[in-house]
């Protein structure tokens, strides 16, 4: 497996900022990155609003709030799903592939304008949650919800799951000739990590902070790795045309 | 169509008006822009092209003429580094083709495809804006300028891609392919699809920058365009057919006849021409009208002559038939449907 190392970043840069404008100026993929994350509050905080002060005991011992690490496990996945395999449905492929454009700096460029947005609106949900619990909950139960720890592993594994998701993706839309397929099988890829975040969030992984560095650790590889595996497995013939 | 007369080695002064070549590394000095020999592409079973050789001089504006299905495209995005062939070689700017070199020589060479692939939600500046960083382009916003200027879009600068029509698209698709200041360019159909204004004004554009010394590959089924544009042309049907500038393939073709008119239909009509030495055959096309297999045209038409005045016969016209860069390409793709029928 040869990649290159060399990346510029203006090249790079190029790609991002094109990609964030499309999602600016395309109201159907921003709706699609914000809706999913404000569904996933919905559940969580009116089962927490009900909540009396004497469940605050019980929730001390418990990590359910890890669950919202689904949403960097999903909304990047999907989005970076439609990246590659829409360009070439589009035909605008085919010009950015006879630049100088290497296929690290492509793909590079496509991760960082999936991960960037994503990461963002995880952060801000997960902000809009805390920031509910606080204001609307029993105080007792609010207390017992928010700890550090658990607020940490939000903030650093996001971005690292999130990542994952996106290369995942990526493969997915480099191989993919159908924009439906794509991200149909992007849904399907998200699934293990999900369950994963949700056996940790249900307790049945006890997280400890050994594990967390364990998986902070394992991630960090993946992540890497996703990048060489996807950049290998990038062929500009065979997404110019089609050939197997 | 344009004569080599004039034109300057590279794409130095380049068509956006006065830029020095942005393609520094690539060989422009007793090297070809293109050199292309005995190249193919397979898909599995399928012959794309085969056994293709030809060489493109710098500054030279090179028509590729073929059917749907020729091979055209696919030659185009072979030596733009988007496809491996499958056999053969080829350098492009005296870079070898090889997957190695494929960012080095993409540096040297822009591709305008058949479909102008813009991103229809930024605007013309932002497309243009996102490819020159793409080519790295020192002074992005001044290459960008120019190459509006040289399509006459500055005004449009603004507009979204999707507002615009398909002419216009072209036409940004054109200062896109502008903006590396290639050494090659590559027009992959580019007024396919387009009304005759809106070809004219793009003909016109192409050949302003074959006046100013860029080498141009131009794929096209339109054989106007490639007689009006191109200063050689090559007709593609999966293998090379015929290669030279649009004149020498008629000539090749068709100059040895001489079209021949008399007032009445001739008597004997294989009695005056057999005893022409000059003339190796002759068929009658309509009533007093005749047509000629010679061996040397100078020489036979006075002899023609000759002999017709001698059978008394009132002589309107001889005269070598007209023929267009169209004749040429029926004739040679014809054969090749009877030779597959045959």
């Amino acid at each position: 497996m040869i990649i290159s190392m060399s990346v510029s970043a203006r090249r790079v840069r190029a790609i991002f900022r094109k990609e964030v404008r499309e999602y600016r100026r395309n109201g159907n993929i921003a709706f699609g990155m914000a809706i999913m994350p404000f569904l996933f509050l919905i559940q969580p905080l009116v089962q927490v609003f009900a909540l009396p002060s004497s469940a605050s005991g019980a929730i001390r011992h418990e990590d359910s709030l890890l669950y919202l690490l689904a949403i960097p496990a999903i909304v990047p996945g999907l989005v970076a799903a439609y990246a590659v395999v829409a360009e070439r449905d589009q035909g605008t492929l085919e010009p950015v592939l006879t630049t100088p454009v290497s296929r690290e700096e492509f793909l590079v460029g496509k991760a960082l304008a999936s991960l960037v947005p994503s990461v963002l609106i995880a952060y801000a949900v997960y902000a809009l949650f805390l920031a509910c619990v606080r204001l609307f909950a029993n105080p007792a139960v609010a207390s017992a919800l928010l700890r550090w720890p658990e607020i940490l592993a939000q903030v650093f594994f996001t971005p690292l799951i999130a990542a994952w998701s996106i290369w995942i993706g990526l493969a997915i839309s480099a191989r993919s000739k159908d924009i439906r397929v794509a991200q149909q099988l992007g849904v399907l890829a998200c699934l293990p990590t999900v369950a994963v975040t949700s056996l940790v969030a249900f307790n049945v992984i006890g997280p400890s902070f050994g594990l967390a560095l364990a998986a902070a650790a394992l991630l960090v590889i993946l992540d890497v790795a996703g990048w060489r595996v996807v950049s290998a497995m990038f062929n500009r013939e065979r997404l110019i045309t089609g050939s197997r | 169509m344009n004569g080599q007369n004039g034109k300057q080695g590279g794409a130095t002064g380049g068509a956006t008006g006065g830029a020095t070549s942005g393609a520094t590394g690539g060989a422009t000095d007793g090297a070809a822009a293109l050199s292309v020999r005995g190249l193919g592409k397979r898909f599995g079973d399928r012959v794309a092209f085969e056994d293709v050789s030809f060489q493109i001089g710098f500054g030279e504006v090179f028509g590729f003429l073929g059917p749907n299905g020729a091979g055209k495209t696919t030659i185009v995005r072979t030596l733009g580094t988007l496809i491996k062939p499958t056999s053969g070689s080829a350098t492009v700017t005296g870079i070898p083709l090889i997957p190695e070199n494929g960012a080095q020589i993409r540096q040297h060479i822009s591709v305008m495809p058949e479909s102008p692939g813009l991103y229809l939600r930024l605007t013309v500046a932002e497309n243009l804006g996102c490819f020159a960083d793409l080519y790295e382009v020192p002074d992005p916003h001044d290459r960008i300028d120019r190459a509006l200027r040289a399509v006459h879009l500055t005004d449009r600068a603004d507009s979204a891609c999707g507002t615009l029509s398909k002419g216009l698209r072209q036409r940004v698709a054109l200062a896109r392919a502008l903006l590396p200041d290639p050494q090659v360019l590559f027009l992959d159909e580019p007024t396919a699809g387009l009304d005759p204004v809106a070809a004219r004004d793009v003909h016109d554009l192409i050949a302003g920058l074959g006046r100013s010394g860029v080498t141009i590959f131009l794929t096209t089924h339109r054989l106007d365009e490639a007689e009006r544009l191109c200063d050689r042309v090559a007709i593609l049907n999966t293998t090379l057919r015929t290669i030279g500038p649009p004149d020498e393939l008629r000539d090749r073709l068709f100059a040895r006849t001489l079209a021949v008119r008399t007032q009445a239909p001739l008597a004997d009509p294989e009695l005056v021409f057999r005893a022409i030495p000059a003339v190796t055959s002759w068929h009658q096309d309509s009533s007093g009208s005749y047509v000629l297999a010679v061996s040397r045209p100078a020489v036979a038409a006075p002899a023609v002559t000759r002999a017709l005045v001698s059978a008394g016969a009132d002589v309107l016209s001889i005269s070598q038939p007209h023929h267009s860069l169209e004749d040429v390409y029926l004739e040679l793709i014809d054969d090749d449907k009877e030779a597959s029928l045959a």
